[in-house]
């Protein structure tokens, strides 16, 4: 599955990090990373991920 | 089919909608406004700011067999009789989420009523007012007040708030993050008279109680929140402050298979203690609302619900470049600072009897995610 955030949405909550966190992380400059493309054995965590992010800025397509 | 009625089309009554749809239920979700669901903090900040698109505030929707009757009023309701009555029409269930929210408080003050931010509609009458060199009277110094003040000033706006706590944000934050966030906000520009209740509205600003008169072009008022639930009075809920329920969001007082979720679930958390309360946090909607359709869902197939639900509440809430975020629930707590300072970026954990209930970090994103852990207590 594929992931999208839009980074001009996307105010570095780090929300995703705790229902994904071999998805999504942030550096040490507090910014988002994240992988574009996962198994898709994580669907229900990076689905979740989308679910509590506060701005609603990640976007998942099978 | 067995068929589920949430009524509120806010986020938690999509949340349980999503999980109850999920399990094979029908779902219908009756909600009074317009709209589908949608994210409500922009409308303090971006929306007023740039436009407002309430489609670009919709939440993505994952299921496109959900039954939505939006712009319908609930009127009332009988879990006795099962059935939902909508204006003309009446809606009949085996299961029932109550997701209908809250509206803002009015002062019971006399004069005329300030307009409130509470949906879309109202962010779209704000903001062709917040112009360049208009003033803003805000009454309310919560995060909605605070968030509109801020907003307002980054607009070219003259802002004035008055509150009757003596801090802006007192309850969650406590004296000292409270002052530190005023002189934020004064160092921005923002005018405040705080201690003070509001004895009178006028059409262009309020008297307040020591006599002083204040005036705005705009004026507008935040003081908090009523749970709706007037549509379910006379089932023998207890509705004394939102629907009380168990640990797992079932509805208290009757045998018929109900749950409620998000603003208006008045629920204990074992994180913290027994005592059942109405949590306003984001992020709570989308927790109780999975937690309640796992719970109806078993109701339905004539099981035991069971888990243990502890969820953390996290709020979040921008006023210039100061980025406030907060896991537990500060408000139970004793404001300790942990790092920084108290006038700049820092960390504040809250305790209690010698626990940790809660952390705020104002532009500390990060580096408070690691006291999350520490907060209440795990199974």
């Amino acid at each position: 599955m594929k992931i999208t955030v839009d980074m001009d949405k996307c105010q570095h909550y780090g929300q995703c990090t705790f229902e994904a966190p071999t998805v999504f992380a942030l550096n040490d400059d507090g910014k988002l990373e994240y992988q574009g493309e996962v198994d898709d054995a994580l669907a229900d965590q990076v689905e979740s991920a989308a679910d509590v992010c506060p701005m609603q800025a990640i976007e998942v397509t099978a | 089919m067995t068929q589920v009625v949430v009524v509120g089309a806010g986020l938690g009554g999509l949340r349980a909608a999503e999980s109850l749809r999920g399990q094979g239920f029908d779902v219908t979700v009756i909600g009074e406004e317009p709209y589908l669901p949608y994210n409500r903090p922009p409308l303090s900040k971006e929306s007023l700011k740039g436009g407002v698109e309430v489609e670009g505030l919709y939440f993505r929707r994952k299921h496109d067999d959900i039954d939505w009757r939006i712009g319908a009023a609930v009127t009332g309701c009988s879990l006795a009789s099962r059935v939902v009555e909508v204006d003309d029409a009446a809606y009949t269930f085996d299961g029932l989420v109550i997701a209908s929210g809250i509206r803002p408080r009015h002062l019971p003050v006399p004069g005329p009523q300030p307009p409130v931010l509470r949906t879309v509609d109202d962010a779209l009458r704000l903001r062709g007012k917040l112009t360049p060199g208009a003033s803003l009277l805000v009454i309310g110094a919560g995060f909605i007040g605070c968030e509109v003040a801020a907003t307002a000033r980054q607009l070219g706006c003259e802002v004035t708030v008055t509150a009757y706590d003596a801090q802006p944000m007192l309850r969650p934050l406590g004296e000292q993050l409270g002052a530190a966030m005023r002189e934020h906000h004064e160092a921005h520009g923002v005018t405040f008279h705080l201690g003070q209740g509001v004895s009178e509205f006028h059409e262009d600003g309020v008297t307040l109680a020591d006599g002083t008169r204040l005036t705005a072009h705009v004026v507008i008022e935040a003081v908090g929140s009523v749970p709706n639930v007037e549509w379910l009075h006379g089932n023998d809920l207890d509705l004394s402050d939102g629907v009380l329920t168990n640990n797992l969001m079932q509805a208290v007082g009757t045998d018929v298979p109900v749950v409620a979720v998000g603003d208006i679930a008045r629920f204990p958390n074992p994180r913290f203690d027994d005592v059942p309360r109405r949590i306003e946090h984001w992020n709570l909607p989308t927790e109780t609302g999975k937690r309640a359709g796992l719970t109806l869902g078993a109701l339905l197939r004539r099981e035991e619900p069971e888990g243990d639900f502890r969820p953390m509440p996290a709020f979040w809430s921008d006023q210039y470049d100061y980025g406030l975020q907060s896991y537990g629930e500060p408000g139970l707590g004793e404001a300790t600072l942990v790092d920084g300072e108290w006038s700049g970026d820092c960390i504040v954990e809250y305790v209690r009897d010698g626990e940790v209930v809660g952390v705020v970090g104002v532009n500390r994103t990060k580096d408070l995610m690691g006291y999350r852990k520490s907060i209440g207590h795990e199974a």
